[in-house]
């Protein structure tokens, strides 16, 4: 069977896309290679959704899913490793099977970006974590050093500092491009200290981890810091490297494409955090959805 | 069949003392992913007579978390005759955990 539209990846909007693409009178299938929902299920509260005072980012997805699902929705786990053009249209290859569609909406997401050192891999989910949120309970009365100099970074190192014995902010710029407010409000915590200027080489440990690794850049000199977790907030890396060689992509990975979601294929749309654009949120990344699927209804008419 | 709720109480009997392989979700009510893993537990729980299927709750439960060190959460573990025999962390889709446990 031809679908009229293939949404690659299941989070807010590639779910959008769906249910706009289903109100429209078309069959819309969506592939996920992880549980639907996306990034936004991290979240345990949503509370600048236009509707919804505080919503959790589970029960918003689930709402979005079932939704979707109602319309007529077809939904497969399974991870996307190719798109390539037919004659009427586009294949997309899973890891399953193939499936043929006329057009195509790439919703994939972003993901955080890795730290890229040694012993990243080894201790994740022991001593290495990707979301304060979710695992600094863990940590409570532990020392932590948490890697970045963003917002996310100095959101999670006010929320480790918290409960954590200790909270190292580990950087490798002296300044940060996070918020000043909340820089300033870090400074003033007994519990939190900084290590800026320093690139990171190693995180070691027996069993979980137990050491950050780093260089000083002034100096040159290695150092140790004794910690039982590090989370790691250094940006956020779009998951496209599937379609790099169909969609024209920027140097940084994502989706060339403006306001109206099309790529420079025609047929090829996208929606929501891969693409390029300056806003990332929920709000956006609906916005997204609807564009990108009433341009590829539009499209297969 | 639902799964088994754990408490420190209980473990020892229901896990380690188990004949079947027994699996074991780590989760919490505020945590997300993990709310994405429970109806997928709960299905294999339902399709699978081969193995027991079990929740631990890690805020009632702090020292059954302290003890199998979970830092991350949702955390599954397959348990074989008392051993810890696979482990996966985060939520995965129902064939991926099954692979990741090795069933």
């Amino acid at each position: 069977m031809k679908y009229d539209v293939i949404i690659i990846g299941a989070g807010t909007a590639g779910l959008t896309a769906a249910i706009y693409v289903q109100r429209a009178g078309k069959q819309a299938l969506v592939l996920e290679g992880a549980t639907y929902g996306g990034q936004i299920v991290n979240s345990p509260e949503i509370a600048n959704y236009p509707g919804f005072k505080n919503i959790s980012g589970f029960e918003f997805v689930t709402a979005l899913y079932e939704q979707a699902s109602a319309l007529g929705m077809e939904f497969k786990n399974e991870t996307v490793t190719e798109v390539t053009k037919s004659d009427e249209g586009f294949i997309v290859t899973t890891t399953v099977d193939k499936y043929e569609g006329a057009s195509v909406i790439i919703a994939t997401g972003a993901k955080r970006r890795k730290l890229n050192v040694p012993g990243e891999d080894e201790f994740a989910g022991a001593g290495v974590s990707y979301c304060a949120t979710c695992d600094g309970m863990f940590y409570r009365k532990k020392k932590t050093a948490i890697c970045g100099g963003g917002n996310t970074a100095l959101d999670d190192a006010v929320f480790l500092s918290n409960y954590c014995e200790s909270v190292t902010i580990v950087h490798r710029r002296d300044g940060f491009r996070g918020e000043p407010s909340t820089l300033e409000l870090l400074r003033s915590k007994e519990n939190v200290h900084f290590l800026t200027d320093v690139t990171v080489d190693s995180l070691t440990g027996e069993g979980k981890l137990s050491a950050l690794n780093y260089t000083d850049h002034k100096t040159g000199e290695k150092g140790s810091l004794a910690v039982d977790g590090c989370f790691i907030a250094v940006g956020q890396v779009p998951d496209t490297e599937f379609v790099k060689d169909i969609v024209e992509l920027d140097s940084a990975g994502y989706v060339i494409a403006f306001e109206d979601c099309r790529t420079n294929i025609p047929g090829i749309f996208t929606a929501g955090d891969c693409r390029t654009k300056t806003v990332r949120q929920l709000t956006t990344a609906a916005a997204d959805g609807t564009v990108a699927a009433l341009a590829a209804v539009d499209y297969v008419k | 069949m639902a799964a088994l709720h754990l408490n420190e109480a209980n473990f020892e009997e229901e896990v380690l003392k188990s004949d079947k392989p027994v699996i074991v979700d780590f989760w919490a009510s505020w945590c997300g992913p993990c709310k994405m893993l429970g109806p997928i537990v709960e299905q294999i729980s339902d399709e699978r007579d081969d193995v027991k299927v079990c929740k631990v709750d890690v805020d009632a439960n702090g020292s059954l978390a302290e003890k199998y060190s979970v830092m991350s959460i949702p955390c599954v573990f397959l348990f074989k005759d008392g051993e810890v025999a696979g482990k996966s962390v985060g939520a995965l889709p129902k064939d991926q955990l099954l692979k990741a446990l090795g069933l």
